[in-house]
């Protein structure tokens, strides 16, 4: 099952995944990937829409959001 | 319009860890922009980033609040600046000029002294390791010689003779002063009777003077009581001397020991609350002698303070050079300096700060230096918010051990800048280049390249 569809996340970035009954933060940007990622979206996209929606260098977006990915991979979110 | 961008950051909230003394993650979060009102940027632009960067304002504003808890206390008080803790010319001179005589323990250490324009008389010799011609020029200089073992007290019989001179020397002791690992290497044991054995030995010869005691309980030492029992014992012991063998014991050096607001890694508490204020030191140090000494007697007493004083006069600046993403999910930043230049990294966990003010959600971080080597790490576990390349990072306080334990391994050692009192710049020690390191070596012509 993939732990990411479940995950109840509200709009300030609170996420409880109510698999495991672990909780977690994120901040903005953080949630613009996370909604993405659950609705399903490839990384070519994500970042398409980081650089539409905020005031960021390409290389910069790129490189954070290779890094937020790992991260989740981490904590075993996706 | 655009929304301003955050890197993004997850965190996951984790019950149960925290504890009374949990910082909330605004305090933890640590700006510097300057040292001493010159900008780090403009540092670093100028020398080059690692760059050790001294505060002379901080080292004498160190030495003068020590020294003055001591000599506010008692009328006859010396520092000796213990050159192994750091021999930059420029450290040792501004404490020089402060009133500090110098505290060697080799031959090396001597010579810099000497060379620095120290004279004999202003430097006192521990250490182990004092060869036959090291004691030579030392007696012939008249250096406080603080003698180690047996085999030292022969080898200044030697020399007493081949020079027809007799000789005032110390003995170094060692002793339980309650702490633990309790030293007992150097020097000769009180509570054994070698010590004792020593100052017979030295009687009996005739060939020379004792005339001072000296030990070194320890290093870091975070209980003041301990100097108070070791002082006590000197004094107890000094009179055994003096009123059986009829040498006058005129100083009795405490050694050093004190120490800086670092924090030991493996403490729970911050440098602040767990590193006792200098005066408490110096209250239980002057009681004690007051307690034991003989109404008016006030032998010298002798402070080789090292960390104490220099540790927070001095700061690392690095820069990130590159960052990624460990398995366990923490976030790793590799630094241009490591433990090649930190050598103190290994035991001390550093004040970090940032260069500027950053964005974003605290994460656990780890520090990594620019060498492959799998240890070296600066900080293994260190909040940080996210940083950019390029980001400076300030480590505090360095000023003990590492200009002088530092090793040249992989990476040329960078410029030191001392940030005088005025304001103004002056490097101390330039950076090194492939000559400094290859001036020594030899290819054979056979193995020349062609």
């Amino acid at each position: 099952m993939n732990r990411l569809h479940q995950l109840a996340v509200n709009d300030e970035g609170f996420i409880f995944d109510p698999l495991t009954g672990e909780s977690f933060t994120v901040n903005r940007t953080g949630l613009f990937i996370i909604n993405r990622l659950k609705e399903g979206k490839k990384e070519e996209e994500i970042l398409q829409g980081l650089l539409d929606e905020f005031n960021v260098s390409k290389e910069v977006a790129e490189r954070d959001l290779i890094d937020f990915l790992e991260k989740l991979k981490s904590y075993r979110i996706i | 319009m655009k929304k301003v961008y955050e890197k993004p950051v997850i965190v996951k909230v984790e019950t149960g860890f925290m504890n009374k003394f949990g910082e909330s993650p605004l305090y933890q979060r640590k700006v510097r922009t300057d040292i001493d009102g010159v900008s780090i940027d403009e540092l670093v632009k100028k020398y080059g980033s690692p760059l050790f960067v001294i505060s002379e304002k901080k080292l004498r504003e160190k030495y003068r609040n020590i020294y003055n808890a001591f000599a506010s206390r008692y009328p006859n008080v010396q520092f000796g600046w213990s050159y192994k803790t750091n021999y930059l010319k420029a450290v040792c001179a501004v404490l020089h000029q402060e009133g500090a005589i110098a505290e060697v323990v080799s031959g090396f250490e001597y010579e810099k002294a000497r060379k620095l324009g120290i004279e004999g008389k202003d430097i006192i010799f521990n250490g182990p390791h004092k060869r036959l011609e090291d004691l030579e020029i030392a007696v012939k200089e008249g250096a406080k010689i603080h003698i180690d073992h047996f085999d030292e007290i022969i080898d200044l019989e030697k020399v007493a003779d081949k020079l027809g001179k007799t000789v005032k020397v110390a003995i170094r002791l060692n002793m339980d002063t309650g702490i633990r690992p309790q030293w007992s290497r150097f020097g000769f044991n009180l509570e054994t009777g070698q010590a004792l054995d020593a100052v017979k030995r030295i009687a009996q010869s005739g060939k020379l003077i004792l005339n001072g005691l000296h030990a070194h309980i320890g290093t870091f030492i975070l209980d003041p009581n301990a100097y108070a029992k070791e002082v006590e014992k000197m004094v107890k012991f000094a009179y055994e001397i003096e009123d059986n063998f009829g040498f006058k014991i005129e100083y009795i050096d405490i050694g050093g020991g004190l120490p800086s607001k670092n924090k030991l890694k493996g403490t729970y508490l911050p440098p602040d609350i767990a590193v006792p204020p200098v005066d408490e030191y110096a209250e239980k140090i002057i009681d004690a002698l007051y307690s034991n000494l003989r109404p008016g007697d006030f032998p010298k007493l002798i402070l080789e303070t090292g960390r104490a004083i220099v540790d927070e006069a001095e700061y690392l600046i690095t820069t990130v050079f590159a960052s990624k993403r460990l398995p366990d999910g923490r976030k790793a930043y590799i630094c241009d300096a490591g433990v090649n230049l930190l050598f103190t990294a290994f035991w001390y966990k550093f004040n970090v700060e940032i260069d500027r003010e950053v964005y974003g959600v605290n994460e656990p971080s780890v520090l990594y230096g620019p060498l492959c080597m799998n240890i070296d790490i600066i900080d293994d576990g260190i909040l940080l918010p996210p940083l950019e390349r390029g980001t400076r990072l300030i480590f505090s306080p360095v000023g003990a051990y590492n200009n002088t334990q530092w090793m040249q391994f992989i990476e040329y050692r960078p410029n030191i800048v001392m940030i005088m009192e005025d304001g103004t710049v002056e490097v101390v020690r330039e950076r090194e280049d492939l000559t400094d390191i290859e001036r020594r070596e030899r290819l054979p012509e056979k193995l020349k390249i062609r």
